[in-house]
């Protein structure tokens, strides 16, 4: 325990003001604690304490301002204060009276507590630093109910898994777990959603595409098939979105470290509604190379075992684009925010006949909007435009997928 | 048995080389410039200078960890020796080996093997690899008499007679393994009895008396050489200090070592020469005084010499490529 | 062209016994016999008894020759029947092959290899099972190899050939009735780097030698699940190519090490520590190993299969980590 002094917070800052004291004498700090505001030649900076213990006094009052390396405030021990209590000497009021200049320090309360040791793996730890994702707020699927990687990728679009039955393991009434597993999720949605939104500048567009060859093309495939095997237009519209990816690379891998990293593999993250609520976007490894029926197969075991909470982790991982499918629900069309590190969502409404004019003529056809939310640091509306005639070129041609 | 005046001042020579270092080295172990295990030749000299004698530049030797004697009988300088001790880049294995790993290839030293026994396969892999290359080359294998009780030395005295290796095997048989007396491990204790039945010709010889030794080593040398396979010598001879540096000695008796003191190699010799009018007292100087100057030279070169630099720790556990 | 890993190893022995005439083979029952796994079937025939060369039993010896006839600038390639009587020549790998080079300041290499089959799987009970690859992966100065494919049994021999430094090769025993194709002009190999047998993107199975057909089994099992394994084969003990491990697991998160030592002190604990080391932050599930139960191999049939890594043990051990 000792002297906390002024930080050195750059090669050449000679001193600082402390602008604000965030503590008092006798308030237990933690490591990591910001303890002050301190002003420099270059800007405002919070500043945090190196150890665990009790601020004892302060020795630098708000306004001054002092060289790199003046103590600032006097630590103690945080187990000190019976052994100070037993020194012959009275103990150190734990309250002194403030100067009157001094502003009010903003409340502890608000301040959270040391995080209790959450079972995580490095790399699920890792991501959650890089995330700003609170590991506390995330339910374990691994080993030993420990937060894995996919665990992360699936709070951050839905919620908590399925606890393991190690997790199980805790007695604790089921409606107040699933509130807790509802709270975490929406926090988890939150924070992923919210900084998909500060940092992603999206831009979107749509188009209406034709479906009445598509689906000409899907009943008469669908009469050769038992009502198990029947294709379903939603996997058409998967099939040419992969195809679509494949042959506009641009939209089809991650922003990471400042620069776009195309994917070789297109692994399409199918967004699935869950019945409790929120939401999965697990991933259909390799779409472009699925044929028809295995796209349709993988789709329906997918959607099965993601509301049965068994989805595997690299699913959770990996997608390379999402499609968002809201026509179930009757929307018209859908102007989704992208999932990070990915770079653009694809987005179809319901399937719906509408009116069409084509050759100076009204009709009704079967159509469905298509949008696309794609991230302008990685591409521009051309590329955007470009990957919608595809999908649009694609679905004219449903013998082809 | 006659000798000639410069063969045996050149015999004589060399025994009090390897006399004179090791007491040098005793007293640098003494003032802890040397350290690790230091096992003094003393006593022993005429063994080792009595078989290179008989061995040419192109042969081979495997010796034990007792091996200054060996390396400076077999020509290895006695600076690269010292520097070695002294733990320098300039010594024989850079500092690496220490004094029972000595090794110098351009004398076809094969070093110090510090595993009683061990170097004996060796030789016997050396010895076939110059009859599968039909060279004329023979390597002499030195070891202790303690060696016989190891599964290696029974292994490769046989394999050697089987396939005819040119081998030979110099068996230093000074009566303790460590405080093990001869008699308290073998059986059987006269070894060139043993080593007969392997199948080769074995003959015990005086190892204190150097040109015993020699004669013995140009005739086992010749048979090796021409083809008829290994021999086996029993080479008898007497440790006068400790097992390695100091020992309590409780094993033998002081008498004893007095008694063999009586038979000092570098005395026996010493004592034949002058009998036979080969000696002078200012030979025996000159001999002395080259001796210390080679000595000190060669102490002042190891001091001087450079340690390896810890970056280089852990060179030469695989091969480099040439540069 | 379609062959057996036994005859890929002989075609080896073949290509170098031809291709260099200072290569020869030396062992127990390599000539007349044929070799013990009839690996070297025909090569007496073909070479004669001067290079492929029938031995006593003892293997300190005949070793310790392979060891003294590389220094002797031979390239003795020295066939220990199995791992298990390797421990008779211990001494001369380790004390000898391992040390040289290093003890003598770099002046002597050993450019010997050293063959021998291991492991278990056959019901030869506790004394022709062992697996002790790890016990010579863990000796500096020498390098240790597992060819676990045709390709490898034909490629890894003649690079370790040119290697200047002493190489063990272990070929497990199970592996030498082995069918595969091995192409018309199948080169050698390196012996250097770990290989990708199976790309997988859920989770990495490391494996060697007899172990790699086990976890290329488990891996399609795997694949029935919907899991997508990875199937490293380490082919170099020692060196271990680390860094082909760690890319792999930074990709897939999740690793087995499958390995037919036992679990204690093995070569999987040495890989877990390796990847764990180096890849901590991308670990998404701790190391898991799969190893021979701690017991001495047991020869009733349903022991030893409950003792060795058996495929349902790595699925298990792989689905446990939750890929």
């Amino acid at each position: 325990m000792g002297d906390f002094l002024m930080p050195s917070l750059g090669a050449d800052m000679e001193s600082g003001t402390v602008l604000e004291w965030r503590v008092r004498p006798g308030d237990t700090v933690h490591r990591g604690d910001i303890v002050a505001v301190v002003d420099t030649e270059k800007s405002t900076i919070e500043i945090e304490v190196f150890e665990d213990g009790i601020v004892d006094e302060l020795l630098v009052e708000a306004g001054a301002e002092v060289p790199v390396g003046t103590p600032l405030a006097r630590i103690g021990a945080a187990t000190a204060q019976p052994a100070e209590a037993a020194r012959p000497k009275p103990a150190r009021p734990k309250a002194r009276p403030r100067p009157a200049h001094r502003k009010a320090a903003p409340s502890n309360a608000a301040r959270p507590q040391a995080a209790e040791h959450v079972r995580a793996s490095p790399l699920a730890r890792r991501r959650a630093a890089e995330r700003d994702i609170d590991l506390a707020a995330v339910g374990g699927s691994g080993p030993g109910g420990a937060v894995v990687a996919a665990d992360l990728e699936r709070a951050a679009v839905t919620g908590p898994p399925a606890p393991t039955p190690a997790a199980e393991a805790a007695p604790e009434p089921a409606a107040a777990r699933r509130d807790d597993r509802q709270a975490a999720m929406r926090h988890a949605i939150g924070v992923l959603m919210a900084r998909s939104a500060r940092e992603i500048p999206h831009y979107h567009l749509a188009t209406t595409i034709d479906l009445s060859a598509a689906l000409r093309w899907l009943t008469a495939a669908n009469e050769r098939r038992s009502v198990s095997e029947r294709l379903l237009p939603g996997a058409l519209l998967l099939r040419a979105t992969a195809l679509a990816a494949r042959e506009v690379p641009a939209l089809n891998g991650f922003w990471v470290d400042d620069g776009f990293r195309p994917s070789a593999v297109v692994h399409l993250g199918v967004a699935v509604s869950l019945r409790g609520g929120g939401l999965v976007a697990p991933a259909l490894h390799d779409a472009d190379r699925l044929t028809l029926d295995e796209l349709m197969a993988g789709l329906r075991d997918l959607v099965g075992r993601a509301r049965a909470g068994r989805l595997r982790s690299s699913e959770m991982a990996d997608p390379t684009l999402t499609v968002t499918n809201l026509g179930d629900q009757g929307v018209d069309e859908v102007h989704g925010v992208i999932y990070a590190p990915q770079v653009a969502l694809i987005g179809f409404g319901k399937v719906a006949e509408r009116p069409w004019a084509s050759g100076g003529m009204l009709g009704v056809r079967p159509t469905v909007r298509a949008t696309l939310a794609a991230d302008h640091r990685a591409s521009d509306g051309m590329i955007g435009a470009r990957f919608l005639n595809a999908l649009d070129r694609l679905l004219q041609t449903p013998e082809d997928l | 048995m006659t000798v000639e005046r410069d063969r045996g001042l050149h015999l004589l020579r060399e025994l009090v080389r390897i006399r004179r270092f090791e007491e040098r080295c005793v007293e640098l172990y003494s003032a802890t410039e040397i350290r690790g295990f230091l096992h003094l030749y003393i006593g022993e000299e005429a063994v080792a200078v009595g078989v290179m004698d008989a061995l040419g530049p192109d042969d081979a030797i495997v010796a034990t960890y007792r091996d200054h004697g060996h390396a400076l009988a077999r020509g290895v300088p006695a600076e690269a020796v010292m520097a070695e001790m002294l733990g320098k880049v300039e010594g024989t294995s850079r500092g690496r080996g220490g004094s029972m790993h000595l090794f110098d290839r351009a004398a076809h030293f094969y070093g110090g093997n510090a595993i009683v026994g061990g170097g004996l396969p060796l030789a016997g892999g050396l010895a076939l690899a110059d009859m599968m290359q039909h060279r004329p080359h023979v390597t002499a294998c030195f070891f202790g008499e303690g060696a016989v009780a190891e599964g290696e030395f029974h292994e490769t005295m046989n394999l050697a007679a089987l396939w005819h290796l040119p081998v030979l095997f110099c068996c230093e048989n000074n009566l303790y393994a460590m405080g093990t007396a001869l008699e308290r491990s073998e059986a059987v204790t006269d070894l060139a009895m043993r080593a007969a039945g392997s199948g080769m010709p074995a003959w015990p010889i005086d190892g204190l008396d150097v040109l015993a030794v020699a004669d013995a080593a140009d005739r086992a040398v010749l048979h090796v050489r021409g083809g008829g396979g290994p021999v086996f010598l029993e080479l008898r001879t007497y440790r006068f200090r400790a097992h390695s540096m100091y020992d309590p000695e409780r094993y033998r008796s002081k008498d004893e070592v007095e008694a063999w003191r009586m038979r000092d190699p570098v005395g026996l010799l010493t004592e034949r020469l002058r009998a036979d009018g080969l000696l002078a007292d200012e030979d025996l100087a000159a001999i002395e005084d080259e001796t210390a100057a080679e000595i000190d030279a060669a102490v002042e070169a190891a001091r001087a010499g450079t340690l390896e630099p810890v970056e280089d720790l852990t060179r030469f556990v695989t091969s480099e490529a040439p540069a | 062209m379609k062959t057996t890993y036994r005859e890929a190893m002989r075609d080896a022995l073949r290509d170098a016994l031809t291709r260099d005439e200072r290569v020869f083979l030396m062992g127990e029952d390599v000539g007349r016999y044929g070799g013990c796994f009839a690996v070297s079937l025909g090569l007496l025939e073909e070479f004669g008894p001067e290079r492929v060369r029938d031995t006593p039993l003892s293997e300190s010896g005949f070793v310790g020759a392979g060891i003294g006839a590389a220094l002797g600038g031979m390239r003795p390639i020295v066939e220990i029947m199995t791992v298990n009587f390797s421990l008779l020549a211990l001494d001369q790998i380790v004390n000898n092959a391992a040390t040289l080079l290093h003890m003598s300041g770099g002046q002597f290499n050993v450019p010997v290899v050293i063959r021998m089959a291991t492991g278990a799987g056959r019901q030869l009970a506790a004394q022709h099972s062992h697996s002790l690859e790890a016990w010579y992966a863990h000796v500096p100065g020498i390098r240790a190899v597992a060819p676990a494919t045709i390709e490898d049994a034909r490629g890894m021999l003649w690079t370790a050939l040119c290697d200047p430094d002493p190489v063990v090769v272990f070929e497990h025993g199970t592996l030498y009735n082995v069918e595969g194709e091995l192409a018309d002009d199948a080169a050698p190999t390196d012996i250097d780097r770990a290989a990708i047998r199976r790309p997988g993107s859920d989770l990495t199975l490391i494996a060697y030698g007899g172990t790699l057909g086990k976890a290329l089994g488990a891996a399609e099992e795997l694949r029935a699940d919907g899991i997508d394994a990875e199937v490293v084969d380490l082919r170099t003990l020692r060196p271990l190519d680390t860094a082909t491990i760690v890319e792999s697991v930074t990709r897939t998160h999740r690793a087995v090490v499958v390995d037919e030592g036992w679990r204690t002190g093995s070569l999987a604990a040495e890989v877990s520590a390796q990847i764990t080391e180096n890849a901590f932050y991308d670990l998404d599930a701790p190391v898991a190993r799969v190893c021979s139960a701690e017991v001495p191999i047991p020869y009733a049939r349903h022991l030893e299969e409950a003792a060795l890594p058996q495929v349902p043990d790595i699925v298990a051990a792989a689905k446990e980590l939750g890929a």
